[in-house]
């Protein structure tokens, strides 16, 4: 246990409990107590899922992926909200929320199969309880939604945390969830990244009031907090699951962060971003305030962070040769899966695609 | 005036030649302004134009349309981007409930002239979601146009059109296309976009295709030991099938081309019109090249799914032999 003092209270309307400069605050609702053990378990995922994304946009680069969606800046809000849920909690993740999937345990070689071009989905949503990712912008909410009616159904003491981020506030499907949760009291967490940036739009344009607001005019509590502070993120998703499991309903949290990179590595941030707005949220980085907390309170020390840096260097060096010498699935493997039963015409086409292509193979055309 | 450009390019001439010749013509979507769109079809058309003609929309693609319609019924000619193939059924319900329907439901008191542009069809590595060709759906349904380029010059030719046209328009752009270049004639007259365009004559077989599988038609062709005539259709609602009729009265085969799945897609339907009108003309059962009845796969296998010229010549040998 930590003997660190807390500062002042902020006058922030975010929940803080983590400054930017790396002082511990207090809060007049939400407080968080860790081991020392967990809290250098934080600071080593998020440095994990960091090393994650920055070998992802130079294996992009290099044409080893066909795209990444990058989650830098976003780590706090990632792995602190997921490593509030329980085992049998099930996490409605979006294409960049690789922090979520880490600490669901999903294998990074799979979120990578994604980005490769293999599959479309990637692991099996029930063996870590996390969704595939969902790319079409806030149809996931509904789905999450719709997991946490039949906990209900159940009478299951489980809770569903569902993510999105601030333009997705904008499409109806994230609406509906908000009414239909509302109505049958669901037990899930609605998860905001407010990263400020809908590829080109800044969400100040389109959100005219904060997005925490909102839950009020659907009747649930609506919470913000530092985004980048994942202690607070840790404090807000630990109540706002408990009021979940206790069937109270649906909590909205917003969580107010940046993306630091561009929306995807298609994207070229220069022609509606200046580089300058990122140097303030670079002061706010989520890994550098835990670190300096952790050496400040004497919980970790220099050997540590270098140890942690070092086995981020050897995983990222695997991590890159595994995915450089990943095996393609056979091309037959397209016809997969479309339905859980025989097709009769699906089944014919399989057959023929085959034919066709060994015909090329005994010719050898192609 | 000539000019060689890219189809992305010729696009964007369009709209600038529709937005100088009438300013009720506005621009509505996610990411077209100070981005250009996300392939940079409205690229400096924000900064010529301003942003209450270039409007960046909210997320959401059933209010991008929805309220497309509110601004027609004011007077405006809204052009309208979704950014993705599989992005635009959020917005299906306002395309078929309303859009399509409007005219004839106010007994043609009002019009509704609005273009859905919508980047459209695999081949460029992308992720779910962006390589669909869902334009069946959209053809199927009356009160909708459906207009498809295949080159700079039929997408210059066919925007405009479409921008001018009273009713909606849904504009299927087909995206692996649109950094080819080709020559774009401004000053010839526009030719009917409505009707289908032969692009190289043959005797042998008549290979039907539209948007991103023009080129590989036209490959094959190339290819062929055969003499293949290769049609246009560019217009996939009207259906122009009487040129289709025309060309395989004279060549007596028939071959249809297309990305999007096979089953009740286009080439369905211009089988069954050709099957009528050339029954007596056909010397072999008509065949279809398209998209297996699958979900569009993961993008390192998508060569396996979309039709390229050698599967074109596979089904013209085998119409060649019957």
């Amino acid at each position: 246990m930590t003997t660190a003092r807390a500062s002042p209270k902020s006058s922030n309307p975010a929940v803080q409990l983590l400054t930017p400069e790396g002082e511990l605050a207090s809060h007049d609702t939400y407080s968080l107590i860790l081991t020392d053990a967990e809290y250098k378990l934080l600071y080593r995922e998020m440095v994990f899922v960091r090393r994650l994304d920055q070998e992802a946009t130079a294996l992009q680069r290099q044409g080893q992926l066909g795209l990444w969606a990058s989650s830098l800046g976003q780590e706090a809000a990632q792995v602190g909200s997921a490593f509030a849920l329980e085992k049998n909690d099930f996490a409605f993740p979006t294409y960049r929320d690789h922090g979520v999937a880490w600490m669901r345990g999903v294998d990074p070689m799979k979120i990578m199969q994604v980005y490769r071009g293999i599959s479309n989905g990637g692991w099996d949503p029930f063996e870590h309880r996390c969704n595939t990712y969902t790319i079409v912008i806030g149809n996931q909410v509904l789905n999450g939604v719709g997991y946490a009616m039949g906990l209900t159904l159940d009478q299951s003491e489980d809770a569903v945390i569902t993510y999105f981020g601030d333009g997705a506030t904008a499409q109806g499907d994230v609406h509906e969830g908000f009414v239909f949760a509302s109505t049958f009291d669901s037990p899930v967490v609605f998860f905001c990244q407010n990263n400020q940036w809908a590829i080109s739009q800044p969400s100040e344009k389109f959100v005219k009031s904060p997005i925490y607001k909102r839950a009020d005019g659907f009747g649930f509590p609506g919470v913000l907090v530092d985004g980048n502070d994942i202690l607070a993120v840790i404090a807000v998703t630990r109540t706002a699951l408990e009021r979940a499991r206790s069937g109270a309903g649906p909590t909205l949290i917003e969580a107010f962060t940046y993306r630091m990179a561009a929306h995807t590595t298609s994207d070229d941030p220069t022609r509606y971003r200046h580089e300058n707005d990122l140097q303030n949220w670079k002061l706010k980085d989520p890994i550098e305030r835990l670190k300096v907390m952790l050496a400040r309170n004497g919980i970790a020390d220099r050997s540590f962070f270098d140890a942690v840096d070092a086995e981020a260097d050897t995983w990222g060096e695997t991590l890159r040769t595994s995915v450089r010498l990943m095996p393609e699935p056979p091309p037959e493997s397209i016809f997969d899966h479309v339905y859980t039963e025989k097709h009769d015409v699906l089944d014919a086409q399989r057959a023929a695609f085959i034919e066709y292509h060994e015909g090329f193979a005994d010719s050898g055309v192609h | 005036m000539t000019t060689e450009l890219t189809m992305a390019k010729a696009l964007n001439l369009a709209m600038r030649t529709a937005m100088e010749a009438d300013n009720k013509v506005i621009l509505f979507g996610e990411d077209i302004g100070k981005l250009g769109g996300v392939f940079r079809v409205t690229d400096g058309l924000h900064k010529d134009f301003g942003e209450h003609r270039v409007i960046d929309s909210p997320l959401a693609e059933s209010g991008i349309v929805g309220t497309a319609i509110g601004l027609a019924m004011r007077g405006y000619r809204p052009v309208l981007e979704i950014q993705f193939d599989g992005f635009v059924f959020p917005g299906f319900d306002q395309i078929i409930s309303q859009l399509a329907k409007v005219h004839r439901r106010t007994h043609g008191s009002v019009k509704l002239p609005i273009t859905v542009r919508i980047p459209y069809g695999g081949g460029i590595g992308a992720v779910e979601h962006h390589s669909e060709s869902p334009e069946a759906f959209f053809a199927h349904i009356p009160g909708l146009r459906v207009l498809t380029p295949s080159d700079p010059q039929s997408a210059y030719s066919c925007l405009l059109s479409a921008i001018r046209s009273d009713d909606p328009v849904i504009f299927f752009e087909p995206k692996r296309r649109y950094w080819d270049k080709g020559v774009v004639d401004q000053s010839q007259a526009i030719a009917d976009p409505w009707r289908a365009r032969i692009l190289r004559t043959g005797s042998d077989v008549s290979v039907v295709a539209y948007g991103p599988m023009v080129k590989t038609a036209l490959q094959a062709a190339e290819a062929s030991e055969y003499s293949l005539e290769v049609i246009d259709l560019q217009s996939l609602s009207p259906l122009d099938d009487k040129s289709v009729a025309e060309s395989v009265q004279r060549t007596g085969r028939l071959v249809i081309v297309h990305e999007a799945p096979g089953t009740l897609g286009l080439g369905a339907e211009v089988a069954a019109r050709i099957g009528k009108s050339c029954f007596y003309n056909l010397m072999a059962p008509i065949e279809r090249v398209t998209g297996y009845d699958i979900p569009y796969p993961p993008s390192k296998l998508e060569e396996y799914y979309l039709p390229d010229h050698d599967r074109i010549l596979f089904a013209v040998d085998s119409v060649m032999e019957a």
